[in-house]
């Protein structure tokens, strides 16, 4: 799950990591209120959408004047905003962050992510700040610096201290730098982040290290610890069909294609969606009903598939185990009927009871198109879509 | 032979009671030799009584005393999971098969520091589990699609492991050992440790690897059995199409940072000298042409 920026920035401060001053608003007269009460000359009204390069986009101007703040709160509030993370069709800003101005002396990098080799939490950290981290990595990976973090001793002083300095920060900072990490290490692990990064970290003038941007994201399966977190969740940041999914307990996601993909298991659903790509086409969505695909969560699937424009035909691909064909197939027969399916439909099932429910699908008199396996399956629904 | 489990393995069910630890254990019980095999449930607060006759202890470490139990598989809830794993391993079990899904990463992280110098293997969590075919299936598998042979398998996915066992056996292939090694980011055995067993395995002739995008696991075993292994492998990962920063249903399914794509890991395999398809149904008749 994510945050917007200024929530993150709040739970980061409650673990002691310095942020800019900001107040959160949703209309303009709230913007001017903000940038009066945080008071002196210059502040930044930075557009809060979940996706990175707003600035680039747009999204983030700096002011210096009451007047200046009125008119890019009033120019960025509203905007579709568009940024390499958006696709196209962009965002629709409804949030902006009034912070006050910081004075920029050096722009740094930290992020923690969970390392899958070391099985560790790891601090990542670079001179390199305000650049995409992985373009830093590619072209410039001695300026890249990690630590795997002990899960036990967490993030030792000689360890940040060590981190700090090696990103250029000066002396007189440093202890500051690593009050600053471990803060950010507690928080990670504390509110169970899969990822953090504070793009740029900076140092300021005076000496004093703050975050000027915070990306958080959360283990989704460690939210039920979390209900403050979870009351930060913004439903329009989010694909209204992932929504709609998620209600019924269905793994789906939006992708470009027009051939909808309903499959169990996020393995088999990948693969299938690549066998589609094989033969020429894309697929709509990742689409995976889980273990217990009854009747009524095939049903939804299909509502839900269909109700993208862009969907030219359904490829229903499953593995019946311990799940037997013959109920998935009571299933599909019920969803095509009670969607009264208009786009070609192919069905491949393989396992218990395979034979019973492809007769059951014969004798639907639906016009489902059987297949064999996979790629014969894949080739039904490009050809189908196709016209041929 | 096989591989982690056979007929003379004996387990404890973590979980026993609840409705997914009771349907599968059933279904493991009945399965070959699995009347002999499951020998104990743990639940701390029924301790004395029985599951359908197995008997019921209030620790692992009991059960173990009591049954000589060597294997356990859990099934517990998401919030309890790592601690039941801690508790199997602080009891020295052999081998430990967490098939519960949607356990906190942090939570694994705290668990695999614990397990550090210890002897218990994981396998999982978020896993199908593991199968010797017509010996003994622990997990949730359906059994009857398997056959005992000499083909080894290995993967991150459930249904996509079923489906390779399934293209095995329309080409009248059965396999020594089956291990599904779960889609999480933090978890047990890898691919590597998987096949560095059937390596060593007398009665597995030939592997079929399974992955996915995310992570590196698949790359690591690769580079290792270029150098090392004396058996034929081949591979697919799952994932070609997948869009980079999206979640593909397992949590450790997403690439992250340009890292992690299906196109990085066949290249890998290729250079390894694994054989791979980019056709999911072929898996079957690929790992034919090499036996």
């Amino acid at each position: 799950m994510n945050v917007h920026e200024y929530q993150g920035k709040e739970i980061l401060r409650r673990y002691g990591v310095a942020t800019p001053r900001g107040i959160p608003c949703f209309t303009v007269a709230e913007a001017d209120a903000a940038a009066r009460e945080l008071g002196g000359k210059v502040w930044v009204v930075k557009a809060q959408i979940h996706a990175g390069g707003r600035g680039k986009g747009g999204g983030v101007k700096v002011a210096k004047s009451l007047d200046e703040v009125h008119r890019h709160a009033e120019a960025i509030l509203g905007m579709t905003l568009v940024t390499h993370q958006t696709g196209p069709e962009g965002r629709l800003v409804k949030r902006l962050l009034v912070e006050e101005g910081a004075d920029i002396r050096k722009e740094l990098y930290v992020g923690m992510v969970v390392d899958r080799v070391s099985q560790r939490v790891t601090l990542i950290a670079s001179s390199e700040g305000g650049m995409e981290i992985e373009e830093v990595a590619a072209h410039t990976p001695e300026k890249i610096h990690k630590v795997a973090i002990d899960p036990v001793a967490g993030l030792t002083d000689a360890e940040a201290d060590a981190v700090a300095r090696k990103i250029g920060v000066p002396e007189p900072s440093v202890a500051e730098a690593r009050r600053f990490m471990q803060g950010l290490y507690r928080a990670f692990v504390e509110c169970d982040a899969s990822l953090a990064e504070i793009n740029p970290l900076i140092l300021t003038g005076d000496g004093r290290i703050l975050a000027l941007d915070a990306k958080l994201n959360f283990d989704s399966n460690a939210l039920f610890r979390h209900p403050d977190i979870v009351a930060m969740r913004d439903l329009d940041e989010e694909d209204p069909a992932e929504v709609e999914a998620s209600k019924y307990d269905l793994s789906y996601i939006s992708l470009n294609g027009n051939i909808g993909c309903l499959v169990n298991g996020a393995g088999l659903a990948m693969a299938t969606m690549d066998v589609i790509k094989l033969f020429g086409a894309e697929p709509a969505n990742f689409l995976d009903v889980g273990g217990g695909a009854t009747t009524e969560k095939v049903t939804e699937a299909f509502k839900l598939m269909l109700k993208n424009p862009a969907v030219k035909g359904i490829l229903v691909n499953i593995f019946g185990g311990i799940m037997r064909c013959d109920t998935i197939a009571e299933g599909v027969i019920a969803a095509a009927k009670e969607v009264k399916l208009s786009v070609p439909l192919v069905v491949r099932m393989k396992g218990t009871n395979e034979d019973q429910g492809k007769k059951m699908l014969r004798e639907s008199g639906l016009p489902i198109i059987s297949a064999d396996n996979m790629a014969d399956a894949a080739q039904k629904i490009v050809a189908a879509v196709a016209g041929k | 032979m096989s591989i982690l489990i056979d007929r003379n393995t004996r387990v404890m069910t973590q979980g026993i009671t609840g409705k997914t630890g009771a349907f599968h254990t059933r279904l493991c019980r009945d399965y070959a030799n699995g009347k002999a095999c499951f020998v104990a449930g743990v639940n701390p607060n029924k301790a004395g009584e029985n599951f359908e006759g197995i008997p019921i202890y209030g620790s692992v470490k009991e059960a173990k005393a009591q049954t000589g139990a060597t294997v356990s598989v859990i099934y517990v809830p998401p919030p309890f999971a790592a601690a039941a794993i801690d508790e199997a391993v602080d009891a020295g079990l052999d081998l430990v098969i967490c098939i519960t899904e949607g356990v906190p990463v942090r939570d694994m992280i705290a668990t695999r520091h614990r397990m550090r110098g210890k002897k218990t293997l994981l396998v999982g969590p978020n896993c199908p589990g593991v199968i010797t075919p017509d010996e003994i299936k622990i997990g949730i598998m359906p059994g009857h699609i398997h056959k005992k042979g000499r083909i080894g398998v290995v993967s991150r996915s459930g249904t996509l492991t079923y489906e390779a066992v399934g293209q095995l056996m329309d080409l009248g292939l059965g396999q020594s050992t089956c291990v599904g090694i779960g889609g999480d980011p933090v978890n047990g055995l890898k691919h590597i440790d998987v096949m560095k067993l059937f390596n060593d395995d007398p009665d597995t002739d030939a592997v079929i690897m399974v992955g996915e995008i995310g992570g590196e696991d698949e790359e690591t075993c690769a580079r290792w059995i270029k150098g090392n292994m004396k058996k034929p492998v081949i591979g697919f990962i799952a994932g070609v199409t997948a869009p980079p920063g999206k979640r593909m249903g397992h949590a450790g399914a997403i690439i992250s940072g340009g890292k992690g794509t299906a196109q990085e890991k066949l290249a890998v395999m290729e250079e390894s000298g694994i054989k791979v398809t980019r056709n999911p149904s072929e898996m079957g008749k690929l790992l034919k042409s090499v036996l």
